[in-house]
């Protein structure tokens, strides 16, 4: 039957345990997040971490179910205020101002995506636009979110009650987790007989529809799921640099994670991690460059298309004949 | 989850005990210039703010004196995180002692508590905010060139005087917008103006018409822009067109810099009225500073932003020359201390709220007729005493200030 919809069987049996070639990627993966933070400055590495969650949530609508939001930004700017807003404000501690962001933009996933996926393509992304703006919007003139200024100095605070997230490596290891955690919920969503469902959706959704499955509901929970994910992300990223700002709801944000995505290699378990990496290391290490920062990205970009259509990891894939 | 959170506090207990936090200075003064070198305050600060500290250190005789001096500069792009993490990596790894300049006030706001967590100083030129000697004040920083209320004021209050009584505002319908516009309209009326109508309009909007044509049926003598960058640029240019400036009324910019005028070119924008605390021709010194300034940096003449990076780092040397040391702390307060004095902006003091007092001025554009060439543009209004220029220090809710 998966055959039948066009999915690989080969995906098909992933679904029972994860192949080899992917744990070792993983182990691979893992050893050198915990071994960078002491030949890598770790703030850039928080940041790239973020990003990384961040891109592999948008990746499961994307690569999985083939729906190209272009409103990404709004999750994860609106789980940013939210955790900013609850650690500054009402003094919550650094959990539950995670877990307070997260819910703020799960919950706008599930409004926002009931609308949305009821349209594909290029509607889509119109769409998902649109009320990414009217979240800019909201933004720019609500008074809690101070507007152009963002909300400043959030403190970090106390994990737990145990672990003092001042400290830059303490902070590390809990994003690490948080990345981990997020990541391996979508690794097992995608492996499951419900990803496999979503890939049958965006190879052929008449087909699905024929087989019984209730395409809408596969869509409506792929979409709150990537929403939540890319507010875990936003909420994280918020108490790191103790700000939130209006960087995080603007459209380019969107179109960042796009291309951090297409980058690294759309539909791949770690591209997005790849691509995320690449793009904010350029972020960070080109900004010496002053004005020429945007050429290079620019010219970087062009040069990703043009040679390598799967992204780095995609291409990757191909040359050693597994998918990563 | 035993095993992974003995994990963490192992490598967390192992990394504590690590790098110990210098004390002393590495024997070098290393200054990081932050700013906009990319996009819209590309040319009001970008590499000009860089041109500037590095004349800065060359004409103090840094080396001469034995001072060892680095600069370093980045790229903020206008994201506060983008900003705040080049800060961090700078203050943390690259043992940067000092950053200048920082247009853009939610990137200036985010390392202003920065400077204060780690102890350094941060000298702010480029950013408008007020709040930075206001409710976040902090030992760490100085507020070198101008700010909102400053610029609110001066356009303001020095307007009405000089017979500008009956007020118009076009303001950006955002926060930032409508801060300017209450504070500017508060000291219209305080001044003995009226203000006879306000319209808002939206973020980077490209068409002013119907905002433009209400402003121009108020019959308000002043036109005030309370908003920012293209938003200004644009009203300008339309305003030119539909003939505004030759009707008689008069556009005052609360945000418009030299360079924008620039751009602009004096017959669209001839008859603005600004407020600035510094113009290159002012008199010999800055003459010479600006020819010197234009042939290192494309021709391009130093705005007050500019001529703000400039004093400050002169000052900041002199400060760590006398100290002996670059404890960011202590910087400060030596500066605080210690009165300015420069070609560029005169004697001045720094307030201990962080606030750099000096004169600032009520510039008209000029016309095309008038100028005697590129970069002439401005003819001088008014010169607001410093006294009156910058916001009292007992009105800013700086929590610095002992009442």
């Amino acid at each position: 039957m998966a055959t039948a919809v066009g999915v690989d069987i080969r995906e098909a049996t992933a679904a029972r345990g994860a192949p080899t070639h992917q744990v070792i990627a993983f182990g691979v993966m893992v050893a050198l997040l915990v071994v960078a933070p002491f030949l890598v400055y770790p703030v850039f590495l928080m940041k790239a971490l973020c990003f990384a969650l961040f891109a592999c949530a948008f990746n499961v609508l994307i690569g999985y179910v083939g729906l190209l939001s272009f409103g990404h930004a709004a999750f994860l700017g609106t789980a940013g205020y939210a955790a900013a807003h609850a650690a500054k404000v009402w003094g919550a501690p650094p959990e539950a101002a995670i877990l307070l962001g997260t819910a703020a933009a799960g919950g706008l996933g599930v409004v926002l995506g009931t609308l949305a996926i009821r349209s594909r393509g290029i509607y889509f992304a119109n769409i998902t636009l649109a009320f990414a703006q009217m979240i800019y919007f909201f933004s720019l003139q609500a008074k809690f979110t101070g507007g152009e200024d963002g909300i400043q100095s959030v403190p970090r605070g106390t994990l737990l009650g145990l672990f003092d997230l001042r400290q830059t490596y303490t902070m590390y290891f809990t994003v690490l987790a948080i990345f981990l955690v997020g990541f391996l919920v979508i690794y097992r969503a995608i492996h499951s007989p419900f990803g496999q469902v979503l890939k049958a959706v965006r190879e052929n959704e008449p087909r699905a529809v024929s087989l019984g499955y209730r395409v809408e509901q596969y869509k409506l929970i792929a979409f709150a799921l990537s929403a939540t994910l890319s507010g875990l992300a936003g909420a994280t990223k918020a108490i790191v640099f103790q700000l939130a700002s209006l960087t995080d709801v603007h459209w380019t944000m969107s179109g960042e994670v796009v291309l951090m995505t297409l980058l690294g290699g759309l539909g791949t378990v770690f591209g997005p991690v790849v691509g995320a990496f690449i793009l904010i290391g350029l972020e960070n290490y080109l900004a010496q460059l002053g004005a020429w920062f945007t050429i290079v990205q620019g010219a970087i970009f062009v040069v990703c298309v043009l040679t390598f259509r799967r992204g780095v990891v995609g291409e990757l894939g191909r040359l050693l004949r597994k998918p990563l | 989850m035993r095993i992974a959170r003995m994990l963490v506090l192992g490598l967390v207990a192992l990394v504590a005990a690590g790098p110990a936090a210098a004390q002393m200075s590495d024997g070098v003064i290393k200054i990081g210039v932050l700013n906009d070198q990319s996009s819209l305050y590309a040319d009001l600060a970008g590499q000009g703010s860089v041109v500037a500290a590095r004349m800065a250190v060359e004409d103090y005789g840094a080396e001469k004196k034995g001072l060892k001096v680095e600069i370093v500069s980045a790229d903020h792009q206008n994201k506060p995180d983008v900003g705040s993490q080049i800060a961090r990596q700078w203050f943390d790894a690259d043992k940067v002692d000092v950053i200048v300049d920082v247009p853009n006030s939610g990137v200036a706001l985010a390392l202003n508590q920065i400077a204060r967590d780690k102890g350094k100083a941060l000298l702010v030129s480029g950013a408008a905010t007020a709040d930075l000697t206001g409710k976040a004040c902090s030992p760490n920083t100085i507020h070198w060139t101008y700010d909102t209320w400053a610029l609110a004021n001066g356009t303001g209050n020095a307007i009405v005087k000089t017979g500008g009584d009956t007020w118009f505002f076009l303001t950006a319908d955002y926060a930032f917008g409508h801060a300017l516009e209450r504070d500017t309209e508060a000291v219209v009326t305080k001044a003995g103006g009226k203000v006879l109508g306000k319209v808002r309009h939206p973020l980077n909007t490209q068409d002013f018409s119907s905002f433009l044509l209400q402003a121009q049926a108020s019959k308000a003598k002043i036109i005030g822009l309370a908003n920012a960058g293209g938003d200004t640029t644009n009203a300008i240019k339309q305003g030119s067109e539909f003939g505004i400036v030759r009707g008689g009324q008069n556009f005052a910019g609360l945000l418009v810099f030299i360079t924008d005028v620039h751009a602009l070119g004096l017959p669209t924008a001839q008859g603005l009225i600004l407020t600035e605390t510094f113009y290159w021709d002012m008199n010999d010194k800055t003459r010479a500073f600006a020819k010197r300034f234009a042939e290192r940096d494309r021709g391009i003449h130093p705005t007050m932003i500019h001529a703000g990076v400039y004093s400050a780092v002169t000052h900041y040397l002199k400060a760590v020359e006398a100290l002996k040391s670059d404890d960011g702390t202590k910087v400060i307060a030596k500066m605080k201390d210690t009165p300015t004095d420069d070609p560029l902006f005169g004697k001045g003091t720094i307030r201990p709220d962080g606030r750099k007092v000096h004169p600032a001025y009520l510039f008209e554009v000029k016309k095309p007729t008038e100028s005697k060439g590129a970069w002439d543009y401005y003819k001088l209004r008014a010169t607001i005493p410093t006294e009156q220029a910058f916001r009292p220090v007992d009105q800013g809710e700086c929590p610095l200030v002992k009442k």
